[in-house]
């Protein structure tokens, strides 16, 4: 990680939101092709620290250092649309840039709604809402993907398509995927490095490294390692066994 | 009459857009209160003896930054934005008694006075409309996808508060232009009711804002004819003509979605 070509670098960056200090002395970076998750509890400065790798919020301490050019697919976390704001799905898609409809409609059939071009935002279902916000995010043919909780309100096997999803793109692109979650026991074994934040960085690595960790266990319990090792099962069906080895979180 | 119809014209041109704006972010007060403040620049205008046009859009200008800038670090809007607007208005109106020289017409600021629209008057409303116009044509996509959501603007390398300042500074130029016409206390009509109106048949946002300056100039068609017609006063006939198209598209919207079903 402390590669010279990372896409976005923090460097002992803390962020404070009014008074109150969220984060302290992270140190991150990501380079291409990485999946980074980040966990951890409600409050933790999960999204604040998306924020302030977005250039959204500035740090009130260190630096945060993006590549030249670089080039953000974004999904929000929330993204509410005022009911006053008329918005089909293909205009949607062609913000802030204009979309061809040939590259709207292989965005859509790409992230699994093909259909939905037409149609209102309004009018979609969580789980297309999400594949959409997913496709514009693919539109702007991203360096890196950076995903704040994209899968609320969707089911388990909602939740697990969504990610294999993202895999799969990453596969295909190229591309590194900064996630924020705690869907903990999905996003686990499809990510190549894991962190567990609660302020500052409290401890990362290797999924099943972090898994096993005592910081993390003190964080998250025990409770979780069930989850995780139906998970892998799960996972190992479809892709290679490198990164979830069925029954390491035990 | 021709003038009166020109300058109304070209206020719906502006508001139309703007007024889209308005509802999608919900700052219907905003436009308020940056109209109401311009009574304290019709003041300081008259006092110091500039252009009013020039007093008032200062005195605009200033409060739309102030409210945007309170707005930015996440005060209760709807508070701040009602102490500023009517203490805005209250000033100017105190301010206003204190001109003795000048015997001041303040109903023609407060509700407008379109049939007054001079030649000069007239280029003023149209430049400001156009300019009002350009600015939100030119940063139309960076303005859009900073009011659905200011981190996704952000990813995609547009700063909101750039875009919030467009929008301030084309607020506050067609507030100071449309003072003439429909006068302080309707603006922020004339910006939420066309664009409320066409939100019943638009499927998307460029549609709204068309729509919405048609709406707003039917509107200033009727509005004026019925001020004709009926000897009524014009800026507030031009508000009624808008509610009444208002109160149709709610009936229409409703046919239509029922027709399309």
């Amino acid at each position: 990680m402390s590669g010279a070509d990372a896409l976005i670098r923090a460097e002992g960056v803390s962020v404070r939101y009014r008074a109150t200090p969220v984060l302290r002395g992270i140190d991150f970076a990501i380079t291409r092709g990485e999946i980074v998750t980040v966990v951890g509890p409600n409050g933790s400065g999960k999204s604040t620290l998306l924020r302030a790798l977005l250039g959204v919020l500035p740090p009130s301490a260190g630096r945060v250092t993006r590549a030249r050019g670089l080039r953000i697919g974004y999904v929000p976390q929330r993204l509410h649309i005022d009911a006053a704001l008329p918005l089909p799905v293909r205009r949607f898609l062609s913000l802030p840039r204009r979309q061809g409809a040939s590259r709207i409609a292989a965005a859509l059939a790409r992230v699994g709604v093909p259909d939905v071009a037409g149609q209102d935002m309004g009018t979609l279902s969580g789980g297309q809402f999400q594949r959409v916000l997913l496709a514009r995010a693919l539109l702007a043919e991203p360096d890196i993907l950076v995903l704040d909780e994209p899968t609320q309100g969707l089911d388990q096997p909602g939740v697990a398509a969504f990610y294999r999803l993202i895999e799969a793109v990453r596969g295909e692109t190229g591309c590194a995927v900064l996630s924020v979650s705690h869907d903990l026991h999905v996003v686990m074994s499809a990510s190549d490095r894991v962190i567990c934040l609660n302020g500052h960085i409290c401890c990362e690595g290797a999924p099943r490294v972090v898994a096993r960790a005592p910081e993390y266990r003190a964080l998250f319990g025990l409770g979780t390692g069930g989850a995780l090792a139906l998970y892998q099962h799960d996972h190992d069906h479809s892709h290679d066994g490198a990164t979830a080895p069925s029954g390491a979180a035990r | 009459m021709t003038r009166a119809l020109l300058a109304g014209l070209a206020v719906a041109a502006a508001t139309g857009p703007l007024g889209c704006f308005v509802v999608w972010r919900r700052m219907a007060y905003f436009g308020d209160a940056t109209a109401h403040a311009a009574i304290l620049g019709v003041a300081l205008a008259l006092a110091f003896q500039i252009s009013i046009f020039a007093g008032t859009l200062v005195v605009a200008l200033v409060m739309a930054m102030v409210v945007s800038t309170l707005a930015g670090r996440g005060w209760a809007m709807d508070t701040t934005l009602g102490v500023l607007a009517h203490s805005g208005l209250a000033l100017g109106l105190v301010a206003v008694s204190f001109l003795p020289t000048v015997r001041v017409d303040l109903s023609a600021f407060l509700f407008g006075d379109i049939l007054a629209v001079s030649r000069a008057d007239l280029g003023v409303i149209a430049a400001g409309s156009a300019l009002g116009v350009g600015l939100m044509g030119w940063r139309w996509a960076a303005l859009l996808t900073a009011t659905l959501n200011e981190d996704l603007a952000h990813a995609a390398g547009i700063a909101p508060g750039r875009e919030r300042m467009v929008l301030t500074l084309a607020l506050a130029v067609v507030v100071a232009v449309a003072l003439k016409v429909v006068g302080a206390l309707l603006i922020a009509a004339m910006l939420i009711i066309p664009a409320a109106a066409a939100r019943n048949f638009a499927r998307g946002p460029e549609a709204m804002a068309v729509l919405a300056v048609a709406i707003g100039a039917a509107a200033v068609y009727g509005g004026l004819q019925m001020s004709l017609w009926l000897d009524t006063p014009s800026g507030p006939s031009i508000v009624s003509v808008a509610a009444a198209g208002f109160a149709l598209s709610l009936a229409l919207g409703a046919g239509l979605r029922a027709l399309g079903r």
